[in-house]
């Protein structure tokens, strides 16, 4: 225990006196570099197994730049890649803001410190709405699809090949099935499921109304597009259908592989929580900048630990950010 | 602290740009996709993405090295942290990408279909 204890005014004691440092670092910053291997690790884990199961389903996985293609205020404009380019750079500016304050630290500013933590957290903060924000149109979905009997997911298109969604084709039948909900006095008979907006019949009658819609199965073609079928195939494939899929979820999604979407929220979500918690450990150290705790140290050595950690974040998204949206 | 200390300002803002820079490239090719390089492969992999992942190290190396200080440290420290990581993730990468492979492989060629 002896050697955590940290002094008012020698934070850098080990156990065995002053002059001996094992790696030449003191125990806080040694330990935050484990962690953060541990840490590395485990994230590690999670893209490899996403690589797995990409391998796995290779022809078949939705493409980055058709799933991403939302910017704020820019509505039915497909913009892939700007919005997580966005992210990035707000991500690499706020490590920036970071690496200043442990530059500012060493030279014992507190203000500057103290501004320079303040940034980092706004920016933090920005990086985390920005993707509530992207998970929102993530889980909303914009086109929906259909699910075959066999587990396949089918898209549709127009002539061209453009992007058709539900609500442009499908028709309301009478008699589908509704949801259950307690306010209907069924609280007894409650839906285990949200229905989605249309039920199969009512996309297949849409489908038949709607001579020049086509569909567009999973599979990649030798130039990396979506396969689209005939219209003799594409109505024979929606025979099939069992489920209507709108936005995504844990179980399925209109993308295509459920996979992608599960791997999509458990990665980006684990890496959001990191830079929640990052966000919070930074207002706690900048209030202990602001109470002039370290000052009294004369060693900003914390701030230097928390800058570890909060680095580590952005270099989780740097690789994050090329196995979700690049490769 | 034992070592003296100088400002590193002027070093802060020179990664800042460069890694800016990179991304800014990453995300221009993601856009453009250059079919030169998305349908030119070697070993396995195309050209873009062995330009995307060479640069996502390229950018890794410089947040470990420049913001996190590792440049400074005792190389004790520094090989420490960086040898296990390197070699436990490419065992990692090599062990499951290769099954997942195998498994696409089992898919593809059986005579049960998992997905119509």
């Amino acid at each position: 225990m002896e050697a955590t204890v940290t002094t008012a005014n020698n934070e850098k004691t080990w156990g065995g006196g002053h002059e001996i440092q094992p790696l030449g670092a003191s125990y806080g910053k040694m330990m935050m570099w484990f962690f953060i291997v541990s840490d590395a690790l485990t994230f590690s884990g999670f893209l490899a197994a996403y690589g797995f199961s990409r391998f796995k389903f290779i022809e078949t996985w939705p493409l980055a730049d058709e799933v991403f293609t939302h910017f704020p205020f820019m509505h039915g404009v497909s913009a892939p890649m700007y919005y997580v380019a966005l992210m990035t750079f707000i991500l690499i500016f706020s490590s920036v803001t970071m690496v200043l304050a442990v530059d500012a630290g060493h030279q014992l500013k507190k203000t500057k410190v103290a501004i320079y933590m303040f940034l980092t957290i706004i920016g933090g903060f920005i990086f985390v709405g920005s993707q509530a924000w992207e998970w929102k149109n993530f889980i909303k979905g914009e086109y929906g699809a259909v699910e075959t009997v066999g587990g396949s997911l089918l898209q549709f298109v127009d002539k061209d090949g453009k992007r058709v969604a539900l609500e442009e084709f499908a028709v309301k039948l009478p008699n589908q099935p509704e949801q259950l909900s307690r306010a209907k006095a069924k609280w007894f008979m409650e839906s285990a499921e949200t229905l989605p907006t249309y039920s199969v019949a009512d996309v297949q009658a849409g489908f038949k109304a709607h001579p020049e819609l086509l569909i567009r199965t999973e599979h990649l073609t030798a130039e990396k597009k979506k396969t689209v079928l005939s219209r003799a195939e594409s109505e024979a494939r929606l025979n099939q259908a069992k489920y209507v899929v709108e936005g995504a979820n844990l179980i399925r999604n209109e993308y295509g592989s459920k996979l992608f979407a599960d791997f999509f929220f458990f990665i980006t979500g684990f890496h959001g929580f990191h830079v929640f918690s990052g966000v919070i450990i930074n207002i706690i150290i900048f209030f202990n900048v602001l109470l002039g705790t370290y000052e009294k140290r004369r060693s900003y050595e914390m701030v230097e630990k928390v800058g570890l950690y909060w680095h580590f974040v952005d270099l989780v998204w740097v690789f994050v950010f090329t196995v979700f949206y690049l490769v | 602290m034992s070592h003296e200390h100088v400002s590193n300002t002027k070093r802060i803002w020179f990664v800042f740009a460069l890694l800016s820079a990179v991304t800014t490239v990453e995300v221009i090719l993601g856009i453009i996709k250059p079919a030169s390089l998305e349908f030119n492969h070697f070993v396995g992999l195309n050209l873009l993405n062995w330009i995307f992942y060479i640069l996502t190290i390229f950018k890794a190396y410089y947040i470990v090295w420049a913001f996190m200080h590792m440049e400074g440290e005792k190389s004790s420290l520094r090989w420490s942290v960086v040898s296990p990581v390197i070699f436990l993730v490419l065992y990692l990468l090599f062990i499951l990408l290769t099954e997942g492979h195998y498994i696409y492989g089992v898919f593809k060629d059986s005579t049960i279909k998992w997905n119509f």
